[in-house]
């Protein structure tokens, strides 16, 4: 198997005031290197959690996490991981956070500079390189994450509900953009949303995870090619899959090949 | 629906609400005239008809200033004065940032200085006036020294809360691109920090100024307090009132510059 990222029987729990939450429950999941996958489900059922793991930001309780064949024992630049929050610092402008990354890995002030003003032009913002995030809309603010996380290069992209926060349109521009420059540079792409038509127009497997206790509930493969594109998103297989998914996702408790058929 | 399209409407209600507004409003300027104007109305009429037992009308402080300036005692006293607050005001946020930090960053050095903190900040520094010339005498030391505890207990506690409410989200995007512990302090915790270290200064230097011109009240040899203490035993009541607006008018001033560098120095935060 050539995965790039390998959850084995990933456990967590949370010790809460009486009790014990088990907020994932023995997952498993291999990701292909240079994959897209997306992972839905109700909210609460383990999805940052389990991109935490991959991240290097959580422990697993039990099981193990590999990125590459090694485990994770914490970050690492080549694994970019882009929050819904935006994360941006606030005191830097859009190229002070770009070269954030940059600097760190010790490039010299003028490759820094380099690879910065590229990532800000791959995501459109080269007119506002020394602009600071207060004054950039929303998507916007998420560009210049995007544009951050790809300056340092990561094999991997972890992005969780990168988009939730942004107005449908901004959010399909972001999806084509995304994809598009997956396209030219392939990276293994684990990317949680709670939009189905997100889930299905990016993804080429679409994880479905339930809650109580988190856990994978279904995966279902998107045959769709690559590019994607906007007939696609109007196709009768594209509703056919996102029926599919709806239903794993919304109505976990009824038999699921119903509408699959 | 319209919660989700907020971000991009910002930019636009955020210019057009001021324009607005300043066509229906009077000029602040012009009322703070007014209001400074019907002010010394009040105080000549109150001082001729001496209302307020011997208080000198603004004629009289205005030429006493007068004078003060020009033998270069007023300059003398406020120098004096200024001195112990910057040496205080200095030394004090010089130990408390590095402690403030310290306690924000490891549980254990929180665990073990916050009793004191919680217990100090309590008493307001004039209380300590009198230990402290018991213990270090009459000279410029326990001076210092209050102003020094004045200006570290408001900065100490503006430090660790602005360590302890740096977001974790921040953390953790300097993590994922490789930041360490060290790096993580100094470019996102210190800079994070920075609006709540202004706020606490600008408390601090507020307090520093009050409890110099106490302790200069309670014994100097010299400073804006001490001349006002002379002049009372003088019954010199017009140097007293310059006295008074000297300490009004310093006080604003250091508050306004240290605004001014709030502003500039924390532009970058979103408007709430
Ligand atoms: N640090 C924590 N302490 C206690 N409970 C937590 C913590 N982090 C997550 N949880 C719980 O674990 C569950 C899964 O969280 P999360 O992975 O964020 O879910 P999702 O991203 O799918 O909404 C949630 O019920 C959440 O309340
Ligand atoms: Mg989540």
């Amino acid at each position: 198997m050539n995965s790039k990222i390998s959850f084995q029987n990933v456990t967590k729990t949370f010790d809460l005031k009486d009790s014990v939450f088990t907020a994932l429950d023995d997952v498993s999941l291999e990701i292909e290197d240079q994959e897209f996958v997306t992972v839905v489900g109700p909210s609460g059922c383990g999805k940052s959690t389990l991109m935490g793991m991959a991240a290097g930001l959580v422990t697993p309780d039990g099981g193990q996490v590999e990125v590459d064949g090694a485990p994770v024992t914490g970050p690492g630049p080549e694994r970019g991981v882009i929050f819904q929050q935006y994360a941006l610092f606030p005191w830097l402008t859009v190229r002070g956070n770009v070269e954030f990354g940059l600097k760190l890995a010790g490039l010299s002030a003028e490759e820094r500079r380099k690879r910065a003003e590229q990532a800000i032009d791959l995501v459109g913002l080269t007119d506002f390189a020394d602009a600071l995030p207060k004054t950039l809309s929303g998507g916007m603010k998420q560009r210049c994450a995007i544009a951050r996380a790809y300056a340092v290069d990561p094999e991997v992209l972890l992005m969780d509900e990168p988009f939730g926060a942004l107005d449908a349109l901004t959010r399909v521009q972001l999806q084509d953009q995304l994809l598009d420059t997956w396209t030219q540079q392939k990276r293994t792409v684990m990317f949680i949303t709670h939009d189905v038509d997100e889930a299905v127009y990016l993804a080429r497997r679409v994880i479905v995870m339930a809650a109580r206790p988190g856990r994978i509930f279904r995966i279902i493969d998107v045959d769709l090619p690559y590019p994607r594109t906007e007939e696609m998103r109007l196709s009768p297989e594209f509703a056919q899959l996102r029926n599919e998914v709806w239903h794993a996702v919304y109505h976990q408790d009824e038999p699921q090949d119903a509408v699959a058929a | 629906m319209a919660v989700i399209t907020a971000p991009e409407n910002e930019k636009a209600t955020a210019k057009s609400a001021p324009v607005r507004g300043r066509k229906r409003r009077v000029r602040p300027i012009v009322l703070n005239l007014i209001a400074l104007a019907i002010g010394m109305v009040i105080w000549n009429v109150g001082a001729a008809l001496a209302m307020i037992g011997d208080l000198p009308g603004p004629g009289d402080v205005a030429s006493r200033t007068g004078e003060m300036i020009g033998d270069g005692q007023l300059f003398e006293n406020a120098w004096a004065s200024l001195q112990r607050v910057f040496l205080g005001f200095l030394i004090g946020n010089a130990v408390a940032i590095p402690i403030g930090f310290l306690m924000g960053w490891y549980p254990v050095a929180r665990g073990l200085l916050e009793p004191y903190i919680q217990f100090f900040r309590t008493i307001p520094p004039l209380a300590i006036i009198p230990l402290a010339i018991v213990l270090m005498g009459i000279g410029e030391t326990p001076k210092v020294f209050v102003i020094f505890i004045a200006a570290f207990m408001a900065t100490v506690v503006a430090a660790f809360q602005g360590v302890t409410n740096v977001d974790r989200t921040l953390v953790n995007a300097a993590r994922v691109l490789g930041a360490s512990d060290g790096v993580i302090f100094l470019k996102v915790v210190m800079p994070a920090s920075v609006p709540f270290l202004l706020v606490g200064m600008r408390i601090g230097l507020g307090s520093a100024w009050a409890t110099v011109v106490a302790a200069e009240i309670m014994g100097a040899e010299s400073g804006v307090g001490q001349s006002m203490m002379q002049a009372q035993t003088y019954y010199d009541m017009p140097t007293i009132v310059v006295g008074v607006i000297t300490i009004g008018v310093i006080g604003l001033v250091m508050d306004r510059l240290l605004l001014l560098a709030e502003r500039r120095l924390t532009g970058w935060q979103e408007t709430r």
